[in-house]
């Protein structure tokens, strides 16, 4: 397997559920960064990141603007911004129109990432009822790097994945007891 | 499955911004990168350009098209009451410390189509401090100016703008601010009687007043980090002593060379220049 730069996950309806789940395995020396786009409520902003944190090794934050991407971390994307990733390893956010009905939206996030980190950078798209994350999965396979679903079967919603399956190449598609052990060895 | 090529590449956006700045005078060099692409190539798909040759064409020979290209790839997302709890502080702390002096100058800047202005002016009328105001409310772009200056916003948002003015700490009757009029709400005259929307560009324009309180919320995230210390310098040299500056949620002036001089209102992204 490929070495990975990056990998960021995106997720609606029924993915805080994944996450609580994987994060806890997660590999302490995890070599890359993880970003995850969770599609929330605008106004319960600092909770998310304060709820992950107590559940893995890693360590998590909220996404600063022009903060540099280091390896090892989890990043939450903040609510009611795009998160955007630029050439030098660095986030910026953008308070642009929503997309997919979605402020942060997935694409946005998975399409900056795919052509900075091109082959390097893995992307997983989680349950969902909506289809943000689709058109971002297939710009990872126009830059080269490895899309990934949640298998539909295993989601709470199981429309993103189905969406994603439908319109874009995917590379693997993992259930949620499988998912911690496959990032660890991304490593 | 169709998987087609990126549209524009970075040499390409390079390409664009340069001219703008040698043909136009607007820099756009100083902007983060990924989001002055996405909105150039969102706005490339929207006009179904023909090809990079053709948009670079028209944008640096038709007027009228490098007039709609600069309102495209600037962000004129808005809201009235956006960020319900900062307004209430606003309300609460901020505008009643400027009540004691004798004339209270605002600056507003990147106030895009308005949302922001009126909702400062209506706190101030509340406040009982309308009459003595001045709101300098500029922009880079006359296109949002002028729908400013009208005070007349989707009528479908106000559902919305009346939740968020009540969360920060309004008690009236939101709607008695305005009159509907189909689908747009036009907004009292009198609240406009204190605005002043003028044209500004935060990257090449100077100073040219001083006030006590500058707003520029949600518009520092658009720019590279060298540029954001050289926009807050610029709102340095334009804030009296004990003067308030606010920014966006996400935006900090923590990093900047003028931070050691102002003193942050706990909580909120207010600072005050203390010395």
């Amino acid at each position: 397997m490929g070495k990975c730069d990056a990998l960021v996950i995106g997720g609606s309806a029924g993915s805080l559920d994944v996450l609580l789940k994987v994060l806890p395995l997660l590999d302490p020396a995890l070599s890359f960064p993880v970003v995850i786009v969770i599609h929330r409520k605008h106004g319960t902003d600092s909770l998310l990141p304060e709820l992950l944190s107590g559940r893995t090794p890693l360590k998590v934050k909220e996404v600063d603007e022009k903060e540099p991407i280091l390896p090892g971390v989890i990043y939450i994307a903040p609510s009611d911004y795009h998160t955007l990733i630029e050439q030098d390893h660095t986030f910026s956010l953008d308070y642009s129109e929503k997309i997919n009905y979605s402020r942060p939206a997935i694409d946005a996030t998975f399409q900056t990432a795919a052509e900075v980190y091109g082959e390097k950078l893995v992307c997983l798209l989680l349950s969902g009822s909506n289809a943000d994350g689709v058109n971002g999965l297939k710009s990872v396979n126009i830059w080269g790097g490895i899309a990934m679903i949640q298998d539909p079967a295993t989601a709470q919603v199981a429309y993103m994945p189905e969406q994603a399956a439908l319109h874009a190449k995917i590379d693997y598609t993992l259930r949620i007891e499988d998912m911690a052990e496959f990032i660890n060895l991304l490593s | 499955m169709n998987l087609e090529l990126p549209l524009i590449t970075d040499g390409q956006v390079e390409i664009l911004l340069t001219d703008l700045l040698e043909h136009y005078g607007y820099d756009f060099t100083g902007y983060s990168k990924a989001s002055i692409k996405r909105r150039i190539l969102r706005l490339y798909s929207l006009d179904k350009a023909l090809s990079f040759a053709e948009f670079r064409y028209r944008i640096n020979n038709d007027t009228f098209y490098f007039k709609r290209f600069v309102e495209q790839i600037t962000v004129n997302v808005t809201e009235m009451f956006r960020d319900p709890l900062f307004f209430k502080t606003l309300r609460e702390v901020v505008l009643p410390k400027l009540g004691t002096y004798p004339f209270i100058r605002i600056w507003l800047a990147g106030c895009s189509t308005g949302e922001e202005a009126y909702s400062i002016s209506i706190i101030l009328k509340e406040l009982n401090l309308l009459h003595k105001s001045l709101i300098y409310a500029t922009d880079l772009n006359p296109i949002v100016l002028e729908k400013a200056s009208q005070g007349m916003f989707a009528m479908s948002q106000m559902k919305q703008y009346s939740e968020n003015y009540i969360l920060s700490g309004g008690v009236n009757d939101f709607s008695s601010y305005y009159t509907a009029n189909y689908s747009l709400a036009k907004f009292n005259d009198e609240l406009k009687s204190k605005l002043i929307f003028s044209t500004h560009n935060l990257v090449s324009d100077h100073s040219f007043n001083e006030f006590q309180l500058i707003l520029c919320r949600n518009v520092l995230i658009y720019f590279d980090r060298d540029l954001q210390h050289k926009v807050l310098s610029l709102f340095d040299d334009s804030l009296e002593g004990l003067g308030y500056l606010a920014l966006g949620t996400k935006e900090t002036l923590d990093f900047s060379p003028i931070s050691p001089n102002y003193k942050r209102i706990p909580a909120e992204k207010i600072w005050r220049k203390v010395s």
